[in-house]
């Protein structure tokens, strides 16, 4: 996996666990955490596949642009592999 | 009788706020926790004084059980490096059951300000700081700590200067988070159980500062 992560841009219905303000952010990889059930199937009883999990870390700046309070303050979020595509 | 009459301004005579009493019909989740719960029984999968311990263990972890570790991590830095490195097993280490939880420890210094927040429900790290406080599952306290963490944080008494960078951790996963906090100044001499009743449970959170003797 790249450093350098983008979260993909989709809205699928159901049980997500990446944010939506997060969704189309760039961010860096701040740690691996290894493979964790997918939520999206265990939440409606489905076989879950594993998904490697990561720890990425978001500027304030990048995910509020203007807005941020505090530019270089940060985000750290927890995202499933298969949001995220390298850059 | 004092409580038989509901004042207009929702105050009973002695100044207390009452509570509206649960007359209305249950809701569609409490008669299906009650029905899973009683065909568990009946099936014998578990029983009600099982269902009473277990509620009697969850109300019995406290913030204590947090800050006896960040008291350990203060007095004892291989603990401390450890903790950092896994927290999951250096908290088991001092006996705290946590079962599956996967705890990661971030750590506050000099220049980082670490926060919590689980924006998409009430993620937190039970077994180490027993239930979350009501806040801490408000949509304002979820949706403003990713937004203006340092307005929150001045809300709640902490005023950061621009120099020190804050670090907001979303519990979107499988991860549960705890700050350490930095050991405040002046405690050189304390024991570590002394150490321990400075440790907030918002200083836990990141929300406040351990306190000062």
């Amino acid at each position: 996996m790249a450093d350098r992560v983008r979260v993909k841009s989709m809205m699928p219905p159901g049980h997500v666990r990446a944010p939506a303000y997060l969704r189309g952010k760039t961010g860096e990889i701040e740690r691996e955490l290894g493979p964790f059930a997918n939520p999206e199937q265990l939440a409606y009883g489905l076989k879950a596949q594993k998904q490697p999990l990561y720890r990425v870390r978001f500027t304030m700046a990048e995910i509020w642009g203007e807005q941020a309070e505090h530019p270089a303050d940060t985000v750290d979020a927890e995202i499933y592999g298969h949001w995220l595509e390298r850059l | 009788m004092p409580h038989d009459h509901h004042s207009h301004d929702g105050l009973s005579p002695s100044g207390h706020p009452y509570r509206e009493d649960n007359d209305a019909p249950l809701t569609y989740w409490q008669q299906m926790e009650i029905a899973v719960r009683e065909l568990l029984i009946e099936k014998g999968h578990t029983t009600g004084e099982e269902i009473a311990r277990q509620i009697d263990a969850m109300d019995a972890r406290s913030p204590a059980n947090g800050a006896a570790v960040v008291a350990r991590a203060w007095t004892d830095p291989a603990f401390k490096e450890r903790l950092l490195q896994d927290a999951s097993a250096a908290s088991r280490e001092m006996g705290f059951d946590i079962g599956p939880l996967h705890l990661i420890a971030v750590e506050n210094t000099d220049t980082t300000h670490n926060l919590i927040v689980c924006t998409l429900c009430s993620c937190y790290p039970r077994n180490l700081l027993g239930l979350p406080p009501d806040w801490y599952k408000t949509r304002a306290y979820r949706s403003r700590a990713v937004i203006e963490p340092r307005a929150v944080l001045r809300e709640f008494g902490l005023s950061l200067p621009d120099t020190m960078q804050v670090r907001v951790h979303d519990s979107t996963a499988d991860m549960r988070y705890i700050v350490l906090p930095a050991r405040p100044a002046g405690t050189e001499h304390m024991t570590e159980d002394q150490l321990a009743t400075l440790v907030t449970r918002d200083s836990m959170i990141g929300t406040g500062l351990p306190r000062t003797p």
